[in-house]
């Protein structure tokens, strides 16, 4: 048994307890850090984090539903969807109310639009009603809606608005997955596959990112151990040329592929010219997956020879050396000592290849075609062309989740700490 | 010196020369034979050539000319892995992925030993450095001296013709490194194994050694065992770079059989042992170490007597450290044996000195002082 000495309450010399003086210096000095690192700290906060919570709650967000009609919200809480009987009366004058308002605001068909999302058809329901509510202005609504567009007498429409009523929603997650759920019964299942394309994008964006990074990893191995191998007055000349690229215009180095790659390009005319193809067997490398490949592996090569290169670096000569002295073959000095030894090189350079590379979408989208797009390029449409930002949100939370959990595995499996990142 | 055991040379090294960039030469037509259980070191400053000496003998670097001998055959064109030669290195080396037990199974691995076998091995070499417990860690979680222990142990599990240290205690404190200096003789006793040991640190080399080959500027300055070297360097390198060294520059005057009489700067005449001196007229350095001087002799006694005037006194326990002035040169240091007569010594007293013609050895003059 340890025995712990008493705790006696210590002062310093003027009668102060010693602990409250300490706390006011350390306060003093917390303070001084504090400052110097809010202007990070704040914009990190408005840069990073509000970003992405704000990311995180569009993607769950639906409460335009119940702002844009927020009585007919109010009235179908009370009717039973699987009751293959319509809303009643009272449900129908909320709507024909909440369209009249939301005409007047211009808004009718942004709950159209979203209502789409879900279900096609909507967008013009919702246009029609607007211009047909302004003649219903007495019961029975019911029979005038249905009058003016039958949908309006389809149980199904009422199911989808029922549905998305509540002010949150897992419906863009769904769509995420390729999944659809039947707004009968509640079920989920996935949609056909000639309709399915989130789950084929994701899976081909880890594939090929996972080839990529395997190519950074092959090419940058040799690269980096024999940067690590020449004087440093060499090996400072060299770097820059793995810089190189950095400076150059991302635009620019993947239009510069579409030079070089394309049927009638450099390539293609070189291959011609020696004999190893003919006129009609020129080869489509580019506006493919295999464009997006090589583009990328040359534009992600640095983040793989830069950790590499510190990690080698640090190796001492004498390893390779003791192992020969104790006489192990130099390849397998090489296999059993060196390369162990550049681990974490290799893992901090795989996930940061592999993390851009999934998040990709400027080389995908010009050289990628319509194979060799990412699901960023699904993030990207959903962002700036469909405007559906809730699903954009969705799959980029997806992505996010997915990254994490890479990390995560990494922690568990190497250690992050014995991540070099250069 | 050891040519007359060429026959017995274990490792030798024959004209060897060694250039990095073609223009200097690091090592200097070096001829150097070690005997087969010699713990021999390369003793001398920085840059002198001694790391490349032994990574030519382990086959890292190619000699430029000459030939390198290990037990009977030219190893000139055998690779560094078949060698057979153990290699301690000064950051240890030890491979940071593997545990101490791998770390020591490895030499044995790649030579295809029996499992069983190399267990026992590993075994016993670790309780052979006295670290039988600590097979399961990784080199990180040993201390300085421990690591080194185990560098040691590797270097010797899959019993090499030889091992070659370079500089394997420069990272320890001084403590350690000293005791360290005594494991690693006891080990070498043990084993009966030959070490080319290389060091820069003067008492490291005559503490361990059958005998040292101090080196400067690629060039071996002398190859002897530590107590000759020590009292008899046959150079002024060497009289300075060992021990402490008093030196007296001057002119020889006259040379007979045995001594020779050098004229120091103000024109006194002393008696000394002509080693390495050109002549008559020549400029030499007489080299005296500080134990052998005594003051106030009996006159008559010695054959050098001069007076000197005493700067500064620094006790030191079982010895008085006194620096004085003595012919013109003010850096002259007397160690002074502690004895109750020597209370009355204090700064600016002026004493006689003398000492045996004997233990002042007339050396070449170097350029550089
Ligand atoms: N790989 C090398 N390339 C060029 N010059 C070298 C190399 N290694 C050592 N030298 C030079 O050779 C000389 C002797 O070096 P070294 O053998 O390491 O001396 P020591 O071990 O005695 O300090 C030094 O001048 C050093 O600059
Ligand atoms: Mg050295």
């Amino acid at each position: 048994m340890i025995k712990t000495p008493e705790k006696i309450e210590l002062f310093t010399a003027d009668g102060v307890p010693l602990k409250l003086s300490l706390a006011r210096v350390q306060r003093r000095s917390k303070m001084v850090a504090f400052l110097m690192v809010s202007p990070l700290l704040l914009f990190m906060v408005f840069a990073f984090l509000v970003p992405i919570a704000d990311m995180l709650l569009l993607s769950v967000d639906n409460s335009i539903v119940e702002r844009i009609l927020p009585k007919t919200v109010k009235s179908i809480k009370y009717w039973d969807p699987h009751d293959d009987k319509l809303p009643d009366e009272a449900v129908f004058a909320a709507m024909v109310e909440d369209i009249k308002k939301a005409k007047k605001a211009r808004e009718h068909t942004k709950i159209g639009t979203r209502l789409n999302y879900e279900s096609s058809g909507f967008a013009s329901l919702f246009r029609k009603a607007g211009r047909k509510v302004k003649k219903i202005n007495e019961p029975p609504y019911k029979k005038a809606l249905i009058k003016s567009d039958k949908r309006w007498g389809d149980i199904q429409t009422w199911r989808v608005i029922k549905q998305f009523s509540s002010g949150y929603t897992g419906g863009y997650y769904l769509a995420a997955f390729d999944l659809k759920r039947d707004f009968a019964d509640g079920s989920v299942s996935s949609l056909p596959e000639e309709d399915s394309i989130y789950l084929k994008l994701f899976l081909r964006t880890i594939l090929l990112s996972t080839t990529i990074t395997f190519l950074t990893l092959i090419i940058g191995f040799p690269l980096s151990y024999m940067l690590a191998k020449v004087p440093t007055r060499i090996s400072n000349i060299l770097i820059i040329f793995v810089l190189l690229p950095f400076w150059t215009s991302l635009l620019v180095r993947t239009t510069s592929w579409i030079a070089l790659l394309q049927q009638e390009g450099v390539i293609n005319d070189f291959l011609i010219l020696v004999g190893i193809i003919n006129e009609d067997g020129r080869l489509a490398m580019i506006h493919n997956a295999t464009g997006t490949v090589v583009a990328m592996t040359h534009i992600l090569l640095p983040f793989m020879i830069l950790p590499l290169f510190s990690v080698m670096k640090t190796i001492p000569k004498s390893y390779v050396r003791a192992a020969i002295s104790l006489g192990a073959h130099p390849w397998i000095a090489f296999w059993k000592i060196y390369f162990p030894n550049t681990a974490p090189g290799i893992g901090a350079g795989s996930i940061l290849v592999f993390i851009l590379a999934i998040g990709y979408y400027i080389t995908p989208a010009l050289v990628g075609g319509s194979s060799g797009t990412f699901i960023s390029n699904r993030i990207a449409y959903h962002m700036s062309s469909s405007l559906n930002w809730g699903l954009g949100s969705a799959i980029g939370v997806i992505l996010l989740l997915f990254v994490v959990l890479l990390f995560l595995l990494y922690d568990k499996i190497v250690g992050i700490n014995n991540m070099k990142l250069g | 010196m050891a040519n007359n055991h060429k026959s017995e040379a274990y490792v030798s090294f024959q004209n060897v020369q060694k250039t990095y960039d073609g223009e200097i030469l690091v090592v200097k037509d070096l001829n150097l034979d070690a005997e087969r259980g010699e713990f021999l070191t390369m003793l001398g400053p920085s840059g002198s050539g001694k790391t490349t000496v032994l990574l030519m003998l382990a086959g890292f670097e190619t000699a430029t000319h000459g030939e390198i001998i290990l037990d009977g055959t030219s190893i000139n064109n055998v690779p560094p892995h078949k060698r057979h030669i153990g290699m301690v290195f000064q950051n240890y080396a030890l491979f940071p992925h593997l545990t101490v037990n791998e770390n020591l199974a490895f030499p044995l691995q790649v030579r295809k030993i029996p499992k069983s076998e190399i267990e026992e091995r590993v075994a016993n070499a670790l309780d052979m450095v006295q670290l039988g417990e600590f097979g399961s860690r990784r080199p990180m979680q040993l201390s300085g001296g421990q690591q080194q222990r185990i560098a040691v142990a590797r270097a010797l599990v899959f019993e090499p013709k030889i091992v070659l240290m370079d500089e394997p205690l420069g990272a320890l404190d001084k403590q350690l490194r000293e005791q360290m200096q005594y494991e690693i003789k006891e080990l070498h006793e043990k084993l009966e194994v030959t070490i080319v040991y290389v060091t820069h640190d003067q008492s490291e080399a005559l503490t361990m050694s059958n005998r040292i080959a101090v080196f400067d500027d690629g060039v071996i300055q002398q190859l002897a065992a530590p107590n000759v070297l020590y009292e008899e360097p046959e150079n002024a390198f060497v009289a300075q770079f060992i021990g402490e060294n008093n030196t007296l520059s001057g002119q020889v005057s006259s040379i007979d059989k045995d001594t020779c009489t050098v004229k120091v700067g103000d024109g006194e005449s002393l008696q000394a042992l002509p080693i390495k001196i050109d002549g008559v007229g020549s400029n030499t350095m007489i080299s005296l170490r500080p134990e052998r001087v005594v003051v106030n002799p009996e006159s008559g006694t010695y054959p050098n007597e001069v007076s000197a005037e005493i700067k500064e006194l620094i006790y030191l326990g079982d010895h008085i450290r006194s620096r004085m002035n003595v012919c013109g040169h003010d850096d002259f240091i007397v160690k002074i044996p502690n004895s109750a007569n020597h209370a009355q010594l204090k700064p600016g007293n002026s004493v006689k000195v003398g000492w045996m013609a004997e233990d002042a050895r007339a050396l070449d003059a170097l350029e550089t002082t």
